[in-house]
């Protein structure tokens, strides 16, 4: 066998899964004292151009509560026909299909290279995508003319038979009507008054009410789809007139009054594009793309007055509970959120300005759904068109990298329970015989809905090992897990993709070594960092931070080599060598959940035609500065990268003193010795 | 004989009746001579001698029957007396008037007789002396009395109250001067009066010749005069009976009696009527149990023609009163045209009665403003209170404060006193006029309305000459003429900001309903010719207006037509719950900018709403959302609402259909006229805070509570139309020639106007369209030239002959070029101390639109029986109190009118009968309220002809004539079914063909060749090429052009079905509903007086 990180690579190329432990430990006492969880990275919909789907339904355990897929872990009865469910030891009767199979006519999914496999379904009616731009009409005249440029633009980027649909909000949020000759149309709210899912959809004409008189019946089953699509017709149809629209938008025509920040209604523009979603294609992959320039100023979801002199909250207002929208507002787009993520709708939000935007707040929108959230200053920067373009790149196929309304069923063999799950997904609240009580993330089911991903989105999946310390595995023993993703293909058909997993069990007093080598520390430091920002979600910051500097320190005591209270002496072995940097790089990070913090370093660390390969190839777009020494802009080099070794005396552990430091942190140097020290210390 | 009543001219008032000269010079001079007035009344006296003889009887029975002795002529007697006696001292009055009464016990005796009738206390106080509180009660309870003997002391009037009684002895005392001279001689009578004032009258009356009128107070006792002729009523008294036709003439005394019916004339019947054979029956029936109440008048009505009936049984047909013998409306306005039509009026005298509303004559401003602007009840006010209270003749102005000229008559000049803006008195803020005194050199000036000495302002300084008058008193607009206009400055203005151009926004029905009658279409279509005539100032190259253009159904579409766009933009609000603007550039536009834009707009609404299947439509969210765009663009301006059926949609203001004609005639009656719930109010009041002018065009097909949906255009100063059943090929005409006149017209908008008196009467009360949200300031979001307002007044204080009464009307509005001007109406009356001079300068003209519309305005919170009641009394009252203060004494039986209210009881019959005193079955709900809201607003002109209609002969007059021919009297006795007649009353046209018109008249006229082939119901002539077809059609045309609202035309075949709709406008018949003919209810008046009398 290789080395474990050409095992990790391999199965990261073959099923997307990346564990923290390759080897497990084999009981839930030496489980816990491995400190980092046994957890995996899962990249549901990973590229895969080797593996073409294939064209039938996928054999299911015959157990209720099992259904587990029928994979190459399974032992199979040739002669009677019969498999055996790896996971609840069903025997179930293979269906009539299968009836030539044999040793060596196999189907795909019993083959051992095919432990990630994807069907195709050809049932059900197949609805085309669809894109909701909400864009915000207070922009400054050259960011509006940007913004309307990519919104042109992407029009012919969009599949042809996409449905596309206009909302722009400024003061007022107008939906507009697509189909119109000779006079534009759109529907105005007002942009203060937050409305029910159903109000909205009356208004808008998308319900009918019961008709008493006859003479409308005859007419409505015409009329019906007419209403719906109203505000949503295919692209093919429409791009002229869109284009021509969107020509025509014009900046938010009320006054602005010196003082005053331009009165936005992102709260209700979101909202009515959501109910207007909800109530024309529940459950059909739908993408909400709010196009935003500033804070939310009034309304439901608003996040500042429109008084200037007050300004929009900051850390220090929040930590004080002295931010007198933010709750409110909060509850508003989480509303919001939920309601997107149940109808299996995402939301991404792109937001262009130099000041805040209000992202906290709405952040939910866009970590609930799937969405993208992309930050920039203006609307008329490459990072931003660029980016936006990258949303609909193809893949070998020529199909758009996205994926809609999924859902995440997970199966594990029975030494192990699902604790959570944290990333883009909400619970789908699927209690089983393989959930754990313990919550790590997202917990307490099995199943999860992602309503938008695309081949790079990636959950963490933590487990709890649940197997007693007296009822020891026998050796050789393998734990499995399987990740049934069902999912809208861009090209509109839903698939399953299956991938089944196996990994050893092991003794962790006779094994250590073992379970050591096969600790992926990349892996574990996302996820120890996902946790993190989790926690962070409902913790205070420091304590969070406690939290994950102790967990380091008890892992290096745990795999350190060293001699007690001799920082010297302290040696970890290859595995665990970068662990503890990307721990400092997360610390400093804390709770934003923007993955692209992780790669600034290594970006500005590399010369510029590095830099310029991996700007094409991170999304979203990464913010590119070029700077050089002392100059103005490399204020945003020096907050990101290991602070210089002067800043050292200043810097008083655990920041509780309070020293005013420019920098974020402390150089990795001086962060080692500590860690070191404390590792190595017997007080800990 | 007499017989001549009808037909003699008669004259204006002042001047003596040539024709029978002779009377009352007679009689009167003596007496009246000292007061100059007296003269006119010459005119009068119907000089009828056969009638004395009848007087006899009816007083003989009078007293029997009453009990009480006619109050009238006693009292007065005994007022003169007590004024000899106190009054001199006390004219200073004014504070002191508690006092008074006090002393004035004595005189107690007159109330009673009085007490009978509810109301008349007023009458009797200024007569009696005043009377305490106690004494007030003590009659109160002594009513009955009347007829005793001379009650005791302690009766009083009744029905006062102290306070009123003071102000009238107050009143009173100023006109003992006058009286002086009579009273005295007369004393000793009048003593005995004060004991049983119904015995004298009775005696007194019998010998009565007839010399025109006795003045006013006096007159009643002095029984010589009046007996028998008839004032006014020459016309009836005198000729009637005289008449060998009538049936009432035979026996002279009997003819009163008989006349009863035509009541007007005769004696009283009733008490005769019993012994009578002949006539009794019915007199019986009618007036002679009625005696006290009639039971059947007023409510009677819907059970049975009340009056109808009555006369209608009579037994003996040919003995009814001849309709000729009864003052007619035809004659009356005839004779004013031919006197007064010829000479310009000039309004430099004080006081001065104008010519009628029916006549055609040019008016110079010499100071006091045109009759255009204001007519009034009476140019002559009565100095006191109580005189007021006595006569109950309403004081009242019709104001149209932006009423439109003929083109030889300038419209007032606007005076632009720069910065310092108009000048205006320190106290009481009425504004520089004509009347204000300039003393000390010019270099202070005294308010002629509340004597407050203000400074002249420096720059406003000028020297006076030596009449004490500016010497530039005839450069200034504001110093020498009744009417002008101020440029206001910035403090007039809202915010003290200048305003903004005016804007008009046109909201349109797209239901389905508007769609399918093709409303929507011709609407689009004729918007955009039409929008090139929006009102513009004086010269201005383009209105300064600017336009929008709203759409809706159950949900609002608001468009963008700005000019910079190649295509309008449609916004749809569904959010009615909670209306708002959607856009602010681009909805309210210019029209030459945006030209393209909006004849695209046009174009498309009627395509865009082709198919649609929407029913329900919102209403006050439309109001609303065009409230808030003006407010948005920070303007004032006026809305255009197109509107078909009932707002049942859900939103504010949606309402239920609450019809239900069972109501009628209960005390719940009123809820008809009522809005169904306050959000109407609600957005009223808020539109008039900005300015905001409704103008409502209804299309319904069916129940659409215009009594709800008008509170808006009501209280707003817009119009409603209503074109029921609307269709493109029958109504076209008639909608497009309002929408374009609605359109076209000037507005002033945001404006406020104040009517300022000069001390001693104030205005309390105010008729028409607008919105007050104090007592004082009428507010109208916006006011054209069709807006009448009606403000009546009363005293507060005695007035005093010599200064007369002033009026100063003050309008602050926006023009429709967005300039603020200040709009100023002056006008001096007279003051009097003698009722007869009150009398005298009357218009019945006016007090008919008084009276319409505080009923109109009264069904609104009573019962409509009520409401009639009230008319009939006060009508009773005011005629009464002429015959006993003003005429000559003479019968009881007879019937005497003053010339210049001789129409009253035949207008005011036209009033009780209208669609909502009196519906008939055929008349909707919506019809009543929408012709309430109509008489509301409309002008002494208006409501003239909408109560009586001209009914036009086609073929009398020879073909070659160009004028238009003389009308004839509004009755189906005058058509001749040989002839063809025009009947228009204002908003209805009827060509009506008699059945036996040559067939060349048909031919030449429908094209057809005979009668049975008209089509019943025709609105277009055919256009012909012969002088009939001409003629008839340019008559339509300019009847047409004569109203305000377009009339379409409704051809009627005598004996149709349709016929029964025309003859609902021959008023003085007797009408399916149950309203009296004018004959019954004249007699019906006449019983009432006699009543009111006894």
């Amino acid at each position: 066998m290789a080395t474990y990180l050409e095992f990790i690579q391999q199965n990261e190329e073959r099923d997307g899964v990346r564990f923290s432990w390759n080897v497990w430990p084999s009981s839930r006492l030496e489980a816990t004292r491995m400190v980092v969880p046994l957890a995996c990275l899962l990249t549901p919909l990973k590229e895969r151009p080797d593996l073409p789907p294939v064209q039938y339904e996928p054999v299911l355990c015959s157990r209720p509560t099992c259904k587990a897929v029928l994979n190459p872990l399974c032992q199979v009865d040739y002669r009677a026909k019969l498999w055996a469910c790896n996971f609840c030891f069903q025997r179930n009767q293979f269906p009539p299909a299968y009836g030539g199979i044999s040793e060596v006519n196999q189907p795909a999914e019993l083959m051992p290279q095919f432990s990630t496999i994807e069907y195709m379904i050809q049932r059900g009616a197949q609805s085309p995508l669809i894109f909701l731009y909400v864009v915000d009409t207070c922009l400054e005249e050259d960011d509006l003319q940007a913004l309307k440029e990519s919104l042109q633009m992407s029009l012919s980027l969009l599949p042809p038979d996409a449905l596309v649909g206009l909302i722009t909000f400024g003061r007022m949020v107008q939906v507009h009507e697509l189909s119109c000759e000779g006079i534009s149309k759109s529907y105005v709210f007002r942009g203060t008054k937050d409305l029910t899912a159903k109000q909205i959809q009356d208004m808008l004409g998308l319900t009918k009410p019961a008709m008493p008189m006859q003479q409308a019946r005859p007419v409505q089953p015409q009329e019906h789809p007419c209403a719906s699509t109203r505000f949503l017709q295919p692209v093919h149809k429409i791009d002229m007139n869109l284009t021509d629209l969107l020509g025509e938008l014009q900046r938010d025509p009320w006054p602005v009054t010196q003082g005053k920040r331009p009165l936005r209604s992102t709260g209700v523009a979101l909202s009515i594009a959501v109910g207007l979603l909800e109530g024309t294609f529940p459950n059909t992959g739908a993408r909400i793309m709010l196009f935003t320039g500033g804070p939310p100023t009034q309304g439901p979801g608003m996040v500042v007055g429109d008084e200037l002199k007050i300004p929009i909250r900051s850390w220090h207002d929040i930590e004080k509970d002295n931010a007198r929208f933010m709750k409110k507002a909060t509850k508003h787009y989480e509303m919001l959120a939920n309601r997107t993520a149940a109808n299996g709708h995402c939301i991404d939000i792109y937001a262009c300005a130099l000041d805040q935007t209000g992202l906290l707040e709405m952040k939910c929108c866009a970590n609930l759904t799937g969405g993208y959230m992309v930050m920039g200053d203006s609307f008329n920067t490459s990072l931003f068109k660029q980016t936006f373009q990258r949303i609909f790149t193809k893949d070998f196929n020529g199909d758009f990298r996205m994926a809609f309304g999924a859902t995440l069923d997970i199966k594990t063999s029975r030494e192990l329970k699902i604790a959570g799950a944290i990333g883009p997904c909400v619970s789908l609240n699927v209690k089983g015989p393989c959930v754990s009580e313990n919550e790590l993330g997202v917990g307490g089911t099995s199943q999860w809905k992602i309503c938008g991903l695309d081949p790079t989105s990636t959950l963490g999946i933590y487990f709890e090992v649940v197997n007693q310390h007296n009822a020891p595995i026998p050796q050789g023993g393998r734990g499995a897990i399987q990740f049934v993703t069902h999912y809208q293909h861009s090209s509109t058909q839903r698939r399953i993709r299956v991938t089944t997993i196996a990994r050893n069990w092991a003794d962790v007093q006779s094994q250590l070594r073992h379970i050591e080598a096969a600790f992926d520390q990349e892996a574990a430091a996302v996820l120890m960092a996902r946790l993190g920002v989790f926690r962070a979600e409902s913790e205070e910051g420091p304590d969070v931070l406690r939290w994950l500097d102790r967990q380091l320190i008890r892992l290096c005591q745990k795999f350190g080599q060293y001699n007690k209270e001799d920082p010297t002496s302290f040696r970890l072995s290859d595995s665990f060598s970068l662990y503890p940097q990307t721990i400092a790089q997360w610390r400093k990070a804390g709770y934003q959940d923007m993955p692209e913090y992780e790669n600034f370093k290594h970006l500005l660390q590399a010369p510029l035609d590095d830099a310029q390969e991996i700007l094409q190839a991170r999304f979203p777009m990464p913010r590119y500065i070029n700077t050089e020494h002392g100059g103005s802009q490399a204020r945003f080099l020096l907050s990101k990268v290991n602070p210089s070794q002067t800043h050292n005396n200043l810097y008083a552990w655990g920041q509780e003193t309070g020293a005013p430091i420019l920098t974020d942190d402390v150089s990795l140097q001086v962060f080692m010795d500590h860690l070191k020290k404390l590792a190595v210390s017997s007080a800990c | 004989m007499n017989v001549n009543q009808s037909v003699p001219p008669v004259p204006s008032f002042g001047q003596p009746q040539p024709v029978y000269p002779g009377y009352h010079q007679s009689s009167y001079g003596g007496q009246s001579g000292s007061t100059a007035p007296t003269i006119p009344y010459g005119a009068y006296n119907g000089p009828v001698p056969g009638y004395q003889q009848t007087p006899p009887q009816g007083m003989s029975r009078a007293p029997p029957s009453s009990g009480a002795p006619p109050a009238s002529t006693a009292q007065a007697p005994c007022g003169q007396a007590a004024y000899g006696q106190f009054g001199q001292g006390d004219v200073q009055n004014g504070p002191s008037s508690t006092v008074q009464m006090q002393r004035l016990p004595g005189s107690q005796p007159f109330g009673s007789p009085l007490a009978p009738v509810g109301n008349q206390p007023a009458v009797l106080q200024p007569y009696g002396p005043p009377l305490t509180s106690a004494q007030v009660t003590a009659q109160l309870s002594g009513m009955q009395i009347s007829g005793a003997v001379a009650p005791a002391p302690p009766s009083s009037g009744l029905g006062y109250g102290p306070p009123t009684s003071l102000a009238s002895a107050s009143g009173s005392f100023p006109n003992s001067g006058l009286y002086g001279s009579y009273p005295q001689g007369q004393a000793p009578p009048l003593s005995q009066a004060q004991g049983h004032p119904g015995i004298q009258t009775s005696q007194r009356s019998a010998p009565s010749q007839a010399s025109g009128f006795t003045p006013p107070a006096s007159g009643g006792p002095r029984l010589p005069s009046m007996t028998g002729p008839l004032l006014p009523g020459q016309s009836f008294g005198g000729p009637s009976v005289s008449q060998p036709n009538h049936v009432s003439s035979p026996p002279p005394q009997a003819l009163p009696p008989g006349t009863q019916m035509t009541g007007p004339l005769g004696p009283l019947p009733p008490m005769h009527s019993p012994q009578q054979s002949g006539y009794q029956p019915q007199q019986n029936g009618s007036f002679g149990p009625a005696r006290g109440p009639q039971p059947n008048y007023g409510s009677p009505y819907p059970a049975a023609p009340t009056f109808g009936s009555q006369s209608g049984p009579q037994p003996l047909p040919p003995k009814r009163l001849d309709p000729d013998a009864i003052p007619s409306p035809i004659q009356v306005i005839e004779d004013d045209r031919n006197n007064r039509g010829t000479e310009p009026f000039v309004t430099g005298v004080r006081g001065q009665v104008p010519p009628l509303v029916t006549t055609n004559f040019l008016v110079k401003d010499q100071g006091n403003a045109s009759p255009r602007y204001i007519r009034c009840t009476s140019y002559n006010i009565p100095c006191t209170s109580d005189m007021a209270k006595q006569a109950q003749v309403p004081l009242a102005a019709v104001i149209k404060p932006l009423a439109s000229l003929p083109p030889e008559e300038a419209s007032p000049y606007v005076v632009d006193h720069g910065e310092s803006g108009p000048l205006r008195c320190n106290r009481c803020k009425a504004y520089m006029c004509p009347f204000m005194q300039f003393i000390e050199g010019g270099r202070r000036f005294q308010c002629c309305f509340c004597s407050c000495i203000n400074d002249v302002p420096p720059q406003y300084f000028q020297h006076l000459d030596h009449t004490g008058k500016r010497v530039d008193a005839y450069d200034r607009p504001e110093l020498s003429l009744g009417s002008y206009e101020f440029l206001a400055t910035v403090d007039y203005c809202k915010n003290n900001k200048f305003p903004s151009p005016p804007a008009f926004i046109f909201m349109i029905d797209v239901s389905y309903n508007a769609i399918r009658t093709g409303l929507v279409r011709l609407l689009c279509e004729e918007l955009k010719s039409l929008l090139d005539f929006l009102p513009r100032e004086g010269g201005a190259e383009e209105s300064a207006i600017r336009v929008g253009f709203v759409t809706y159904n159950k949900v609002l579409h608001f468009y963008n037509v700005k000019s910079s766009l190649a295509q309008p933009q449609m916004m749809v609000v569904s959010d009615v719950a909670d209306m708002f603007v959607p856009l602010l550039d681009g909805f309210l536009v210019n029209i030459n900018e945006s030209r393209a834009v909006i004849t695209s707009l046009l174009d498309q609404i009627p395509e865009m709403f082709a198919d649609t299947r929407e029913t329900e439509t919102v209403f006050v969210p439309v109001i609303q959302a065009g409230m808030e765009a003006l407010k948005a663009a920070e303007c004032a301006g006026k809305l255009f609402l197109f509107h078909t059926s009932l707002p049942i949609a859900e939103a504010p203001g949606k309402l239920k259909n609450r019809d239900d004609r069972k109501l009628i005639n209960t005390d719940k009656e009123k809820t008809l006229f009522q809005p169904q719930t306050g959000a109407y109010q609600t957005l009223a009041k808020e539109c008039v805070a900005q300015g905001c002018c409704v103008d409502l065009f209804l299309f319904p097909n069916q129940y659409v509570d215009v009594a709800t949906l008008s509170v808006v255009p009501q209280l707003t100063g817009g119009s409603v139309y209503k074109y029921a059943c609307f269709q493109v090929e029958n109504d076209q005409e008639r909608f497009l020639s309002d929408l374009r006149r609605d359109v076209q017209k000037v507005v002033g908008f945001d404006a406020v106007m104040r009517v300022r008196t000069s001390t001693g009467i104030r205005a309390v009360d105010f008729f028409g369209a607008f919105y007050m949200s104090n007592t004082t300031d009428v507010e109208l979001a916006g006011l054209d030239g069709d807006k009448t307002v009606t403000v009546e007044f009363k005293h507060d204080d005695r007035l005093n002959e010599e200064s007369g009464a002033l009026l100063q009307c003050a309008l602050l509005y926006t023009s429709c070029a967005g300039q603020r001007r200040l709009r100023i109406h002056n006008l001096a009356l007279n003051c009097c101390t003698q009722l007869a001079d009150l009398y005298r300068n009357c218009e019945t003209d006016t007090l008919i639109n008084y009276m319409a519309k505080f009923a109109y305005r009264g069904v609104l919170n009573s019962p409509v029986k009520a409401v009639r009641d009230t008319l009939i009394t006060q009508c009773a009252q005011i005629l009464a109190c002429y015959r006993k203060n003003c005429a000559s004494p003479s019968s009881a039986g007879q019937l005497i009118l003053p010339e210049c209210m001789k129409l009253l009881p035949v207008y005011l019959n036209c009033v009780l009968k209208s669609d909502v005193l009196q519906p008939g079955a055929e008349i909707t709900t919506d019809d009543r309220a929408y012709v309430r809201q109509l008489v509301t607003s409309m002008d002494v002109a208006e409501t003239n002809v909408f109560f009586y209609p001209r009914l036009l002969p086609l073929t009398k007059s020879p073909i070659e004539s160009t004028t238009e021919p003389p009308a004839v009297r509004a009755s189906e006795e005058r058509l001749s079914n040989g002839d063809m007649y025009l009947l228009e009353n204002g908003l209805n046209l009827f060509l009506w063909v008699g059945a036996s018109v040559q067939q060349g008249v048909v031919q030449s006229l429908f094209s057809v060749s005979s009668f049975s082939q008209i089509t019943s119901g025709l609105s277009v002539l055919p256009v012909l090429d012969n002088p009939l077809s001409k003629k008839v059609r340019g008559l339509i045309d300019s009847l047409r052009a004569q109203r305000s609202r377009y009339m379409k035309l409704i051809v009627v075949k005598q004996e149709d079905k349709l016929e029964m709709l025309f003859k609902h406008f021959l008023v003085e018949d007797k009408s399916l509903s149950g309203g009296a003919s004018y004959v019954d209810f004249l007699c019906h008046m006449h019983k009432e007086i006699r009543q009111l009398l006894s």
